[in-house]
Parts: C-alpha cells; sequence; structure tokens
C-alpha cells in the first residue's frame, strides 16, 4: 500500500448521541463533504457517508465482513451479547445457506398469499381512526405491524408486548456502551427469555411463517437449533424497522401535504411513497463491517480487523447521487437506496416491509382527505433505528 | 457500452452502461421506464424482468440459480427468452444488446 495516499479527515462526531439523533443532517453533510471516508475519533472507527463508499462496503463483503459484527463490537475480540445471528453475523458461504431459507419463507410467492388480508386490516384499521386525534406512532405505525406480524409468524398471543422491547434492545446493542445500550441491557432479560423460547417448534403455529423456517429443518437445509435462531432474526428485525418505516412514512406525508395530495389522485403510488419515506428517513440509520484485510477504501489505506461505520441515512441524501435529495417526491425512482442495504446482506424482509408499507399507505390515500400534525412529535432514541416516540395527528 | 432497450410500445431507447454493471442498473440509473428493479438486484422482487433479444440469447448466457422460480412470479407473460435484468452483467460480448420490457412490472 503506497505512503502517499491523502491523510483521512478526523470527525469528532458522536454518531450514537441524541445530539446527533435530534438532527443528523448537518452532520451528515459535514461527513460527505469531509472526504470518501473519516475517521471517528471518539469510537477508533472509520466512516463512510457518501453513497459510492456506503454502496461499494456493502457490495464487498469479502473486504469488509459481517461476521466479526455488523455493530461496533467485534466478535473476533469481544463476546457477542447473545448468539450471533446466523444471518445478518456471518459471511459466505454460512451465510448464503441461512439466507436460501429466510428468503423462501418471505418470496414474492407469500407475499401474493398475504397480500389481501393484508390490504383488508390497513382499510380496518386506518376506517377506525378518521376522524380522530391520534397518535400516529402508537395508534397507526405500531398497531398496523402488531396486528398482522405476529399472528403470521404464527406467536401465541401472551407475551407479545416482549417484542417491541427486544427490537429495541438488539438494535441498541450494535452501538458503543452508552447509557441507551446499557440502560436496555439492564432490562433485558425478560424480554431475551420469552422471544428464545417462541423461537422454538413447539412453540409456533403449525400454518405460520415460524413453522416454515422450522420446516427446513425436517428436510436437512439447516439443524433445529439454526431454524430456532433463524425464526430469532424474523422476531428481532421484522417489527421495529416496520414500525419505523410507516411512521417514517406518515410524518413525511404530514410533512408534505403536496406529496399527500398526489397520493390521494393515484394511490397506485402506495407503494413507491413508502419506499421514498424509507430512502428519506432511513429507519436503520447505520450498520458497521470489519475489514478481513489490509483495503483501499476511496482512496484511503484501512488496516486490516478495522471497523467501518456505514452512514446508510446519509447516503440516502446524497446530492452526488440522488437529485434534491431533501425533497419528499412519491414519484422518484427510488431503485438503488440503501435504506434496505445492499449486495448479499440487503433485507430479506423487504418485501413483507414493502407490504405492510403499502397497505398503510393504500389505505390512508382511500379514506383520508386530510392527514395533519397537530403537535410536536417527540423522537425515540436507539442507537441504529430511528423514528418517533409519538406523532400527534388527525386524519380527516 | 451500449445497450438499447424496446419499450412494449416499440420506443427505443439506448443508454451508455459501464462494463460489469447489470442491466438492470444501466436501465434504472438512465431513467429507463418499463424496468424497476425494487429490490436493487438481491433477486427477490422480479420487477426487472425482460426478454433479451433472440439475437443475443447466446450471449447473455442461462439463467442463473434460482431465476426461473423469480419469473413465476413476474406480472407480465413469460416467455423462452425471459430473464432477471439484474443478473446480467455487461461483457465484451454484449456491446450493443437489445432488450425488449414487458408491458408492466408490477
Ligand atoms: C422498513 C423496514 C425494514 C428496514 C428499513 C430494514 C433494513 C435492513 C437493512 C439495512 C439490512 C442490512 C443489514 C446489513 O447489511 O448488515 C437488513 C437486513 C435484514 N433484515 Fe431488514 N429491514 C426492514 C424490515 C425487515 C423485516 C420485516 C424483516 C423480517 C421479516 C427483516 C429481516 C431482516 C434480516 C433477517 C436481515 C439480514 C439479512 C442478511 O444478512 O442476509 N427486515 N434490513
Ligand atoms: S432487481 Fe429485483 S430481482 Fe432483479
Amino acid at each position: 500500500m503506497s505512503l502517499d495516499l491523502p491523510p483521512i479527515p478526523p470527525s469528532d462526531l458522536d454518531p450514537f448521541g441524541t445530539a446527533f439523533f435530534d438532527n443528523p443532517y448537518p452532520e451528515h453533510e459535514r461527513l460527505r463533504q469531509a472526504g470518501p471516508v473519516v475517521w471517528i475519533e471518539r469510537y477508533g472507527v472509520y466512516g463512510v457517508a457518501r453513497y459510492d463508499e456506503v454502496h461499494h462496503v456493502l457490495n464487498d463483503w469479502r473486504t469488509f465482513c459481517s461476521s466479526r459484527g455488523v455493530g461496533l463490537q467485534d466478535f473476533s475480540r469481544e463476546k457477542p451479547w447473545r448468539p450471533p445471528s446466523l444471518v445478518l453475523e456471518t459471511d459466505p458461504p454460512e451465510h448464503d445457506r441461512a439466507r436460501k431459507v429466510l428468503a423462501r419463507v418471505l418470496s414474492p410467492v407469500t407475499m401474493r398469499d398475504l397480500r389481501d388480508g393484508f390490504m383488508e386490516a390497513a382499510d380496518r384499521l386506518i376506517r377506525s381512526l378518521v376522524g380522530r386525534e391520534i397518535d400516529g406512532v402508537a395508534d397507526l405505525a405500531q398497531a398496523f405491524p402488531l396486528s398482522v406480524f405476529p399472528d403470521r409468524i404464527g406467536l401465541r398471543h401472551e407475551g407479545r408486548e416482549h417484542l417491541l422491547p427486544y427490537a429495541g434492545l438488539a438494535f441498541n446493542a450494535f452501538g458503543p456502551d452508552n447509557e441507551l445500550r446499557r440502560t436496555a441491557m439492564e432490562r433485558a432479560a425478560p424480554h431475551i427469555a420469552w422471544v428464545n423460547e417462541q423461537c422454538r417448534r413447539e412453540n409456533l403455529s403449525p400454518d405460520g411463517l415460524g413453522a416454515r423456517v422450522h420446516a427446513a429443518a425436517v428436510t436437512g437445509e439447516v439443524t433445529g437449533d439454526e431454524a430456532t435462531l433463524l425464526v430469532r432474526s424474523l422476531l428481532t428485525a421484522g417489527i421495529d424497522t416496520t414500525v419505523n418505516g410507516i411512521g417514517a412514512a406518515l410524518y413525511c406525508l404530514g410533512r408534505f401535504p403536496d406529496q399527500f395530495a398526489a397520493l390521494r389522485a393515484d394511490p397506485s403510488l402506495a407503494r413507491n411513497a413508502f419506499e421514498e419515506a424509507v430512502r428519506f428517513e432511513s429507519p436503520v440509520q447505520t450498520f458497521f463491517r470489519t475489514t478481513t484485510c489490509d483495503a483501499e477504501l476511496g482512496g484511503a489505506a484501512i488496516p486490516e480487523g478495522a471497523k467501518v461505520l456505514m452512514f446508510l441515512a446519509a447516503a440516502n441524501r446524497d446530492p452526488r447521487r440522488w437529485d434534491r435529495p431533501d425533497d419528499y417526491d412519491i414519484t422518484r425512482k427510488t431503485s438503488g437506496h440503501v435504506g434496505f442495504g445492499a449486495g448479499i446482506h440487503m433485507c430479506v424482509g423487504q418485501l413483507l416491509a414493502r407490504l405492510e408499507g403499502e397497505a398503510v399507505l393504500h389505505a390512508l390515500a382511500r379514506h383520508v382527505t386530510r392527514l395533519e400534525i397537530t403537535g410536536d412529535p417527540v423522537r425515540s432514541y436507539n442507537n441504529t433505528l430511528r423514528g418517533l416516540a409519538s406523532l400527534p395527528m388527525r386524519l380527516i | 457500452m451500449k445497450i438499447t432497450f424496446i419499450a412494449a410500445d416499440g420506443t427505443e431507447t439506448a443508454v451508455d452502461a459501464a462494463e460489469g454493471e447489470s442491466i438492470m442498473r444501466a436501465a434504472v440509473r438512465n431513467d429507463v421506464d418499463g424496468i424497476i428493479g425494487e429490490c436493487g438486484g438481491s433477486m427477490m422482487c422480479a420487477t426487472c424482468h425482460c426478454y433479451v433479444d433472440e439475437a443475443w440469447a447466446d450471449a447473455t448466457g442461462q439463467q442463473e440459480d434460482g431465476e426461473s422460480d423469480l419469473l413465476d412470479c413476474a406480472a407480465s407473460e413469460v416467455r423462452p427468452t425471459s430473464r432477471l435484468s439484474c443478473q446480467i452483467r455487461m461483457s465484451a460480448e454484449l456491446e450493443g444488446v437489445v432488450i425488449h420490457l414487458p408491458e408492466s412490472q408490477l
């Protein structure tokens, strides 16, 4: 590696601090402007915030691996807080074997079966909310996924209140040992115990998606224990993400009334309106990779064993890639945004997420004439997820 | 490298693609209507369905593993020339390739 590569600009940002969470956009711009790669002094990690570099890291799993953890912790140096995920926190070939099982369970064929039920559920929910003062988060963004997802997975009713805290914990755990992570860990035990128990075959209803993951153990594709861990991936990644995705879409449509008018005029834009909200707000803000060898990235030299923090949200608003990046535009060609990641780890639940988002926005377009934000939104803090704790609004 | 897209209504659009780039990505990057590429090429959506012109069938090669299962979910008719355009990468043999677009992708 040549020594005359340009120096890597340092940044004193705390990308896991609440001040940053309150308004990350000026800092994102500073990171993108500083250079293709920056050095995050506080944590001793590299950061990428421009679209090209984020896309590059996501697509080069040989150099930028996931098996050493996709959070700040390096699994080769520190013990992970839970047995690692068989998909998210692995590399090929292990990754591909496990992913194949989930991809089949969450395939377009499955979506075809789920579609009508989801559309009807969204229709009922939105109709019950029209004309009322609501909290867009609790009454809609949380209520909808909670009304469809646990049933489809095949979870029993008792204990479902553990789902959101468990997901909050898992996504906080990717961050540093800060107040958010410590508080989540202190309260973790009952949530972990419940989730682990529900992932077992005997606790899942035989007609749900969870049981279909376990069916792969019958054919020998994975072991029974592996199937249990794969169901855990669905429970961890499948609910808080869509809650924040739907919340993002509501918040966007409330702030951009012309876009809501466009959606009402053509409800078939619902799917893309959701996709654009995922680009615009990036419910999953960041993930890490670890270098497997000395590497060059954006013209900078990075040693083996380094953590690289990808600012997905910053890439999704990089003016080098996007026209008018700070406009929420439901007719935008969104393909290529990295809100669901990219490359081999790109979200395996993306079709389910889109189906949920489309169902909600389609129902809004048909039943609601005006969508008003009536009070100050309250932000919810998490080391990885971006979203609101409450969003006072009125559906008219 | 040149790719020519022919839409269902006969409209032709020629775009420039880079070596190694997928046909889906070249289409999306150049705003070609008729290819969506919702899943970004991770073989989950079939919204990048295309028909390879007969004359180019040999050059584009065989369907990848899993492609035909996904094509079953495509919105438009599946023909013997159907491919997922995210699985075809540009190379010297494909200079000037002609791709027909289906009526709809959703
Ligand atoms: C709007 C909602 C969602 C967003 C924004 C989102 C975002 C993401 C992102 C950015 C990744 C890439 C991780 C990486 O590269 O390290 C990912 C992976 C993943 N997602 Fe999602 N996700 C969403 C919904 C879902 C749902 C509904 C499920 C399950 C039902 C799910 C399950 C997974 C799994 C299992 C992975 C790991 C895939 C792999 O490593 O191959 N996600 N998601
Ligand atoms: S882009 Fe989704 S399958 Fe090709």
